[in-house]
């Protein structure tokens, strides 16, 4: 049986089309991948928290370690990573959202100075960690902690890793995300109250003032929340910047060394002398920075989630 | 006839040339903030530049490391009484690694996505997506902690390799760190696609399989394209994960089974104990600037895509 | 519930075809059938008792005031709305003997039997020639000889060959979008189906674009039963034979194009039609 097409004879098509198998199977490899990213995830938690539990108590959150580290508690540890996020964030947030209001109200999109501060923060966002720690070494300590003790006619105070310099470094790293998050609560506002505000004889500044950013905090909040909790986890940056291995003291001055949550775990993790011995101190140290971690995302995807629900109940 | 002052007793012309030049002032202070993403990275790119530069200028520099020597020098030995720093064994340490970390996130990234956007039902999305997050979240500290004391063995009792800390067990630590940034740039890809070609290609008689892979996945195949490359840079830049998890000896040989050492845990490994301005310091900074201009260009590259994803989408 | 529709009862399923041109087309057997449907989007129920009969080879028109369901009734016919979360229907719809909504009907297969043609051109971002064989592609067709003589008849048929035969490597998104529209109907003949759903599907063009498309559907009708949803009642007048009119979900009056439209059963209809409304 055939059919005539155009002159040509062509075979009739098939009445109903061949089975898709080799679809059906993919679809279900979709479902294991996706099954596997969320078991994979849910192994490394569990993990941490079944064998991290038990040590932290009371005397290990608030004590200092003793033993050569192979026991007490971890306070000055917990206390660096504060100081160092709560420094960074002061430095970040005004310039992240700053620099968010100007290219999202301000600036033309077409010109080459937009231009060139979008590439910049997408590419800020690419480099990698390790990298800002070579900068926050070379910039920070070696230049400008050096002018700066020239200048003063100092001994060596700034120009030596430091909290401070290790809290600029990690603002500058996260400048990306602080922009990225604020931009999108802005581009969420309505247009209609922007011009309503304008409308109604407001300056720019103003209407960005008192309409936008009310509006825009959830946006703002994510973003200085999701930048916390990546300073308070990423370690690279701070190697050569600030962190110390272990200090005696709390620090006291942003000039002063730090000891910190994730450099604690990299230390206790890979410069013990007795792995055995120090292992429940080392689950307890990253369940307690894992639970700091993760909360502080898990607030920021709350926020985020109200926040587009409430874009999605407006349109 | 002049209209009433809204404020008595309020100069309105001084009061309005004052706010004028209050608003031009916070125009430029904004302008300001905006510029220190440019600045931050211009500084970035002369400062790392700036410490590797006696490689090229100093003769007391050169005497121990020339840019010569490092892909001719076989060895990377730098704290001896000849130190030697041929970078080949970092890079081929490298690029087993990120090898190994693509082979594996990618298709599981990339299938997770598209089960995510197109096969998922909402319930299951609404699980799928924060947990990605959380993996997200979880600092590459806790990945090499994770990969240094668990994967290690489950993978040494497997593969029955003779050394715990390899670059297949780096690999594939990285590969959890690698994960979300690709799917989450491929699924925000995936989920760009208009609706109507969805409806199109089933109305056409597609199943739900064919429609993902002959028109979901092609018309969104930039941004999968720009996913991969994010990771790929992300992978390569990688530091914690790598230094905790690949045992770090610059061998270079080919074999997976063999520890290996990345550019990136190079820096972080020794720079710590050098000398601020010793060749050896130039050198790691060389090294800095060498990952900064393999991830650079890789950004750039899949930033190009994501451009050229949102135009063709948006119908040119 | 509407019970006056004039619809003629089926003689036999398995009837001879008979030649369309010289029977009038009450006489042909019905090929879409519904009967009491309803459909609800959640709590929403925007299809309120449907019942009606189409016969095969010809062109029924569904006009109504926007949000009346039309929409929404075409797409139960493929099931396209199965893609829509909490949609919940009851009732009866048949393609022939097929029970569309059964559960065990295989909707791939549903949908290689019934084409539907969207208000808004929606060519995939390929080529014009892989646009056109897609639907035979997923058929298992590999010859290139049998895409190529396929994707001409098809073209021809949708009066776009002349205007895209030497460029057909170029991407359909290059197209005008009455291009892009003919396109989209060659597409959906591609896979010969046997019946096409047409929502709106001048909406988005321009006069003549829209007078090609007219015509084209009424070439169309020798091979197809074409159900057009349309909201422009001239439209409805020249390409239809019967003409539904639909208001809040319901049917209210199916008939006679020529009689719906000079002497209407109802008020209601009447009030539509000379757009005495609202
Ligand atoms: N996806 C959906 N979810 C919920 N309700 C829907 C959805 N689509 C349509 N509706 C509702 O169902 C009703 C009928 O919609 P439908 O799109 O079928 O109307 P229509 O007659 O095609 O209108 P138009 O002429 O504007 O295209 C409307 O009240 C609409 O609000
Ligand atoms: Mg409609």
């Amino acid at each position: 049986m055939s059919a005539v097409i155009l002159g040509q004879k062509v075979a009739p098509l098939p009445a109903v089309r061949p089975s898709d198998a080799p679809g059906r199977a993919f679809t279900l490899l979709s479902g294991f991948a996706a099954l596997l990213i969320v078991l994979m995830t849910a192994l490394i938690i569990g993990d941490v928290v079944v064998h991290g539990w038990q040590t932290v108590t009371w005397e290990f959150l608030s004590g200092v370690p003793r033993q050569g580290m192979t026991e007490g508690g971890i306070w000055p540890a917990i206390y660096g990573s504060l100081l160092l996020v709560v420094l960074m964030t002061f430095a970040l947030v005004p310039f992240g959202v700053g620099a968010a209001i100007y290219l999202n109200e301000y600036a033309n999109p077409d010109a080459p100075f937009t231009r060139a501060v979008r590439f910049s923060v997408h590419n800020l966002a690419g480099v990698p960690s390790i990298v800002f720690g070579l900068f926050g070494l070379g910039f920070f300590v070696q230049f400008v902690g050096m002018q700066m003790d020239r200048a003063l006619g100092l001994d060596v105070t700034w120009g030596q890793p430091a909290l401070i310099w290790a809290s600029l470094t990690l603002a500058l790293l996260n400048l990306p995300v602080v922009i990225v998050t604020t931009e999108e609560s802005l581009r969420a506002v309505p247009r209609e109250m922007r011009e309503a505000s304008l409308a109604l004889g407001a300056t720019r500044w103003q209407t960005i003032r008192h309409v936008l950013l009310p509006q825009a905090m959830p946006g703002i909040l994510t973003g200085a929340i999701l930048s916390v909790s990546r300073g308070a986890g990423e370690v690279a940056p701070i190697l050569f910047t600030g962190a110390a291995y272990f200090l005696p003291y709390l620090p006291t001055s942003p000039t002063d060394q730090f000891m910190e949550l994730g450099y604690h775990v990299f230390v206790l993790a890979t410069q013990s002398p007795d792995v055995d011995a120090t292992k429940p101190l080392l689950y307890g140290t990253v369940l307690v920075l894992l639970l700091m971690t993760l909360l502080l995302n898990l607030t920021a995807m709350l926020l985020r989630a109200r926040l587009r629900a409430n874009l999605a109940g407006r349109s | 006839m002049t209209p009433l002052p809204i404020r008595p007793g309020v100069n309105m012309a001084r009061h309005r040339r004052m706010q004028r030049l209050r608003e031009e002032f916070i125009a430029w202070v904004l302008r300001a903030c905006a510029f220190s993403a440019v600045a931050g990275l211009l500084l970035i790119m002369i400062f790392v530049f700036r410490e590797a530069l006696p490689i090229f200028t100093s003769a007391e520099t050169q005497r121990e490391a020339t840019f010569g020597g490092f892909f001719t020098v076989p060895n990377w030995q730098p704290v001896s009484d000849h130190p030697k720093y041929g970078i080949i064994p970092i890079l081929i340490g490298t690029f087993k690694i990120v090898a190994v970390a693509m082979v594996f996130s990618v298709p599981v990234a990339v299938l997770a996505a598209l089960f995510a956007s197109e096969f998922a039902s909402p319930r299951l999305r609404e699980i799928l997506k924060p947990t990605i997050e959380m993996l997200a979240g979880i600092p590459s500290v806790v990945l090499g902690f994770f990969a240094l004391m668990v994967m290690a063995s489950w993978i040494q009792s497997v593969t029955g390799s003779p050394v715990r800390l390899n670059a297949l067990n780096a690999g594939l630590a990285l590969s959890l760190g690698v994960l979300p940034t690709v799917f989450t740039v491929c699924e925000d890809a995936l989920r760009a696609v208009p609706k109507s070609y969805r409806e199109a290609s089933l109305a056409l008689g597609a199943s739900r399989w064919q429609t993902a892979w002959r028109v979901t996945l092609p018309a969104a195949s930039a941004g999968v394209a720009a996913g991969v490359l994010l990771g790929l840079a992300r992978a390569t830049g990688e530091t914690m994960i790598v230094l905790m998890a690949s045992g770090n000896a610059a061998l270079g040989t080919a074999s997976v089974f063999d520890s290996a050492r990345t550019l990136s845990a190079t820096i972080a490994a020794e720079l710590a104990e050098v000398v601020v301005g010793s060749p050896h310091y130039s050198v790691l900074f060389f090294l800095g600037a060498l990952l900064f201009l393999i991830t650079f260009v890789i950004n750039v590259a899949a930033g190009l895509l994501v451009d050229r994803l949102r135009r063709r989408l948006a119908g040119a | 519930m509407v019970t006056d529709v004039p619809t003629i009862r089926t003689r036999l399923a398995d009837a001879p075809a008979t030649d369309p041109a010289a029977t009038p087309p009450q006489a042909s057997p019905p090929h879409l059938v519904a009967r009491d449907f309803h459909l609800f989007y959640g709590s929403n129920e925007a299809l309120k008792g449907v019942s009606l009969e189409i016969p095969a080879r010809t062109v029924t028109a569904i006009i109504g005031p926007s949000g009346c369901g039309k929409s929404t009734l075409l797409r139960s016919f493929n099931r396209m709305n199965d893609l829509i979360p909490n949609v919940r229907v009851t009732g009866e719809l048949r393609i022939s003997e097929l029970n569309v909504l059964a559960r065990d009907t295989d909707v791939v297969d549903l949908r290689r039997r019934v084409g539907m043609v969207f208000q808004r051109p929606n060519p995939f971002p390929k080529s014009i020639f892989e646009n056109v064989v897609f639907g035979l592609r997923l058929l298992g067709v590999k010859d290139r000889g049998e895409l190529e003589v396929r994707a001409e008849d098809s073209l021809r048929r949708a009066a776009l060959w002349d205007e895209v035969k030497d460029r057909l490597d170029h991407s359909a998104m290059a197209l005008s979008g009455g291009q892009q529209q003919r396109l989209c109907i060659a597409r959906s003949m591609a896979i010969e189906p046997e019946v096409l759903l047409m929502d709106e599907p001048a909406s988005a063009l321009d006069p003549t674009a829209t007078a090609r498309v007219e015509e084209l559907i009424l070439e169309l009708k020798s091979r197809y039963t074409i159900v057009v949803v349309t909201h422009n009642m001239q439209q409805a007048a020249r390409v239809s034979d019967r003409t539904a009119f639909m208001m809040q979900g319901e049917l209210v009056e199916f008939g006679d194009t020529r009689q719906l439209f000079t002497s209407p059963h109802k008020k209601l209809t009447e009030d539509y039609i000379t757009g005495r409304f609202g």
